[in-house]
């Protein structure tokens, strides 16, 4: 009798169970267009010349030591991290009051800063303080708080499907209505899965409204020169909050702009308000990064930390991220000129007005059906497509499918009514949330009369 | 208090960092050119520093120079290479578990790690339909954060079970059966397979069939922990054959593991954990809830090192060559507890000494009490850690003599 005997199967990650299928898939056409990781033009993966050259630096030095490293991780890689996020002439780092705790990837900055707040933050014990998380969000954020003890995690409006583009009203109103204290977690840059960001005269009315009201800042960042190509430019949100003084954290990953997907470098910053009060936040961190790896690994911290704290190395990694950013950006240019090419019925233009990896087509689960078993283009459920999948060699092919998913699968949710708008709308924010299956079935159930074009909402 | 107040009064004040961290502090501070720490986790060698092994820098330069480009995020699971070698080594190829696939193997960032994600499945889905939510045994004395680590993943019953007689300084067995067999049924019992720490201590293979008879008896669960494995005897089979017996007596365990000692790669944070299960079946649903749990503490462990330790442990000639290299850690580390217990019974210090080389492994109890052992440090600037455990290898030919002197003067010395 085993022990283990009543062990459900856990469902699968809704990403990865897309890859599975589509490494299964034989079709000579196939295109991944899911899983968040940078393609080169030939859709391999990218090791930056950078990373290559800084590699071979660290193998061939013969004074590494080779201990474990500290539990808050390698000394010169954490103040490199803080620097590259608030900038290098950042007051608070001048104050003292900057620091942070190497960990293993974004998730594991989110985990940690997750786990300290819900030990520590106003207060002891918050598994009742409400988490806020954008609707829709990256599938993990929810989990990752649950998971930290939180029991009360809530969206926050975030997308607007109809105007396909930031639902500023409700997520403002959101920050009003949530109660003192509740934590949000805001993506510092191209949002996932949406590529849309608030302006910056968005950004402030968030941050007047958060101050006001006592909200704890969290940001999620692993895009930052992703998005723009620009290391300041992306990092501008997250630099105007600490300017307002906020105490606040910052998950960063330097999985993307690093490519250093396999050797997990993340980096959760720490703004407290003063340097007492953050060395007392980094000595409970370390209590709990202590019950949960002890040491991060060293090999990637070392990477970022050559790279970011010599000039030369430095500017030669802008520049291949400053690649990898023009390579999106040029997909982007060209799969909203093509499809305004085909005549695709509907306004492209949120294609080249969102940011980052992703974009949200405004594609349906219907039509992303579609898309996988007739095209087997892979795409997520919610519409969602990582551009780095798009290629010189793929991208008519692209186009032309999602032309032909729009002009043949026009069933979609109808808005006649307010009932069904409004449950259109909750649909569309569930989106992050529940798995693809259970939305499929929920699009079918709303009823559907004559056909409309694209563009009506 | 607005935003900017977010933690005024929330973070407590703690003391100022760990007792292993006012040591470092200490030692750091400390201007005596004798000075010697002898409280770290990792091997130094005989220029007193912790190096790479020839054959672990051999195959990362090998590796750094590969053209052949690296894959994206790799599986939450690990390496499946290093996963299936780090199963191999732990049970043995011909298993029986292994052969019949109902082993779950995942690769982990470090030893605390594969704790940790063993913890979790055991809160999780250990006997879920009795809502188990502990006991768990340690050890007594054990590594300080063990208890933390099972609280930290929500298991708040940690109890002790007899394991190091201070008198006899030795494993009491007797005393430790007893606990066993007194323990509730469902409890979860923390062994150390081989060189225990902090005491360096083992037990023979008669003594783990008794445990694993009461294990057994008492349907108790072993959480089997392997740091140093080969590190102690030099011989991968016999640090582990604890695991090896217990699998074959067809009982359900778990096993961290890790790479770090035994391959130079502390900071690469190579662990590992195996689930041994009773059925084939239980595999797939077993994978897919430790990947879950995986996915929101780390969400993939680091490549690089788990690469390496795939590599040697995959070719016989790298293995041969590796088993080389840990031979003579071992054998260095059981010669200077050799030369350690001779000068000091020469020099006729107080007390029986052989314990030193009746222990295995880098660590070892010396018996030395609190009071001993502050007196170590602040009169003699040798560091040990406050329960007497010492890192053997941190011991070389320039520091011995004052070691040696120092420990006499502690215990003859009436203050």
């Amino acid at each position: 009798m085993s022990v283990f005997g009543d062990v459900p199967l856990a469902p699968p990650v809704a990403v990865f169970k897309l890859s599975a299928d589509f490494r299964e898939d034989g079709h000579p056409q196939k295109v991944n267009l899911g899983v968040g990781a940078y393609r080169t033009d030939d859709c391999q993966p990218w090791v930056l010349p950078v990373v290559k050259k800084v590699e071979r630096l660290i193998v061939e030095d013969a004074g590494l030591n080779h201990e474990y490293l500290p539990i808050l991780g390698l000394p010169e890689f954490r103040s490199a991290s803080s620097k590259v996020a608030l900038g290098d002439g950042s007051a608070a780092i001048k104050d003292g009051r900057v620091g942070g705790v190497q960990a293993l990837g974004g998730t594991g900055a989110l985990r940690i800063g997750a786990e300290f707040l819900r030990r520590w933050y106003n207060g002891v014990n918050n598994t009742a303080t409400p988490v806020y998380v954008s609707a829709p969000t990256w599938e993990n954020h929810n989990s990752v708080f649950a998971d930290a003890g939180f029991k009360d995690i809530r969206p926050y409006h975030y997308w607007d499907a109809a105007k396909r583009g930031l639902d500023l009203a409700g997520l403002l109103d959101d920050l009003e209505k949530a109660p003192e204290h509740s934590v949000f977690v805001l993506h510092a840059c191209a949002h996932n899965p949406t590529g849309t960001d608030p302006t910056r005269e968005e950004w402030k009315q968030i941050s007047e409204i958060m101050k006001r009201r006592s909200l704890f800042v969290f940001f999620d960042s692993a895009y930052q020169g992703f998005a723009s190509g620009d290391l300041d430019k992306d990092a501008w949100a997250i630099r105007y909050f600490v300017s307002e003084g906020f105490e606040l954290f910052i998950a960063q990953s330097f999985s993307k702009n690093f490519g250093l997907y396999n050797e997990r470098v993340g980096y959760l910053t720490v703004v407290a308000r003063d340097s007492e009060n953050l060395s007392r936040t980094l000595s409970q961190m370390e209590k709990i990064v202590r019950t949960t790896w002890s040491n991060p690994p060293s090999q990637g911290a070392r990477i970022v930390s050559k790279t970011l704290n010599c000039p030369e190395l430095f500017a030669e990694w802008k520049s291949n991220v400053k690649t990898m950013a023009d390579r999106v950006l040029l997909m982007r240019d060209q799969l909203k000129a093509k499809l305004q090419a085909l005549g695709t019925p509907g306004t492209w233009d949120h294609i080249t007005q969102q940011i980052g990896m992703f974009s949200f087509t405004g594609l349906n689960p219907k039509q992303v059906e579609y898309m996988i078993a007739e095209k087997h283009v892979y795409l997520m459920a919610s519409g969602r497509i990582n551009m780095c999948g798009l290629t010189t060699s793929n991208i008519d092919y692209i186009a032309q499918s999602i032309h032909d998913a729009v002009t043949k699968k026009s069933h979609f949710f109808r808005v006649e009514n307010k009932l069904n708008r409004s449950l259109g709308r909750c649909l569309i924010n569930m989106v992050g949330v529940f798995s693809p299956d259970v939305l499929c079935c929920c699009a079918t159930l709303l009823p559907q009369k004559e056909k409309t074009s694209f563009t009506d909402h | 208090m607005r935003g900017k107040h977010a933690m005024r009064s929330t973070v407590r004040k703690t003391p100022a960092g760990s007792a292993k961290a006012r040591l470092m502090f200490a030692f750091k501070k400390d201007t005596d050119t004798r000075k010697a720490y002898l409280a770290g986790r990792e091997y130094y060698s005989e220029e007193g520093t912790t190096f790479e092994l020839r054959l672990v820098q051999k195959i990362k330069q090998q590796q750094s120079a590969d053209p052949t480009s690296r894959p994206g995020y790799p599986s939450s699971l690990g390496v499946r290479e290093f996963i299936r070698r780090a199963t191999e080594v732990a049970l043995g190829k011909s298993s029986r578990a292994v052969v019949e696939d109902r082993v779950l193997g995942v690769q982990t960032p470090g030893f605390t790690a594969a704790v940790r994600l063993g913890a979790e499945l055991l809160r999780h889905w250990y006997a879920v339909r009795t809502v188990w939510c502990g006991p768990v045994y340690l050890s007594s004395p054990c590594d300080d954060s063990l208890a933390g680590i099972f609280q930290a993943a929500g298991i708040q019953d940690i109890r002790e079970y007899y394991y190091w007689d201070y008198k006899r300084r030795g494993i009491c067995l007797e005393k430790l059966l007893e606990d066993l067999t007194k323990a509730p049924e469902q409890s979860v019992v923390v062994l150390s397979a081989s060189a225990h720490y902090p005491t360096g201590a083992a037990l023979s293979q008669n003594q783990w069939a008794q445990i694993a008879n009461v294990i057994m008896r008492r349907r108790l669960f072993p959480f089997f922990l392997l740091p140093p494995q080969a590190l102690c005897y030099g011989d991968l089979e016999q640090g582990v054959w604890p695991v090896r017996y217990c699998a074959s007596q067809g009982m359900e365990l778990l096993c961290a593991q890790s790479f770090s000692h035994c391959f130079g790669l502390y900071g690469e944070a190579v662990g590992h954990l195996l689930c041994v299960l009773k059925q084939k079946s239980l595999l797939f649903p077993m994978e897919s809830q430790a990947d879950r749990i995986v996915r929101l503490l780390w969400a993939q462990p680091s490549a690089g090192g788990a690469c390496v330790v795939a590599t040697v442990l995959g070719n016989p000639a790298h293995l041969v060559e590796w088993k080389e290299e840990v031979k003579r850690i071992v054998e260095r580390c059981m010669l200077i507890r050799e030369i350690l217990r001779e000068r000091l019974r020469l020099l006729g210090t107080p007390g029986c000494w052989d314990h030193l080389t009746q222990q295995g492994g880098l660590y070892c109890f010396t018996g030395l009490n609190g009071e001993q052992v502050d007196f170590l440090s602040k009169k003699r600037h040798v560091y040990l850690l406050p329960d007497g455990c010492l890192n053997v290898s941190a011991i070389n030919s320039r520091n011995l003599d004052n070691i040696v002197e120092s420990i006499h003067l502690a215990l003859t010395t009436s203050d």
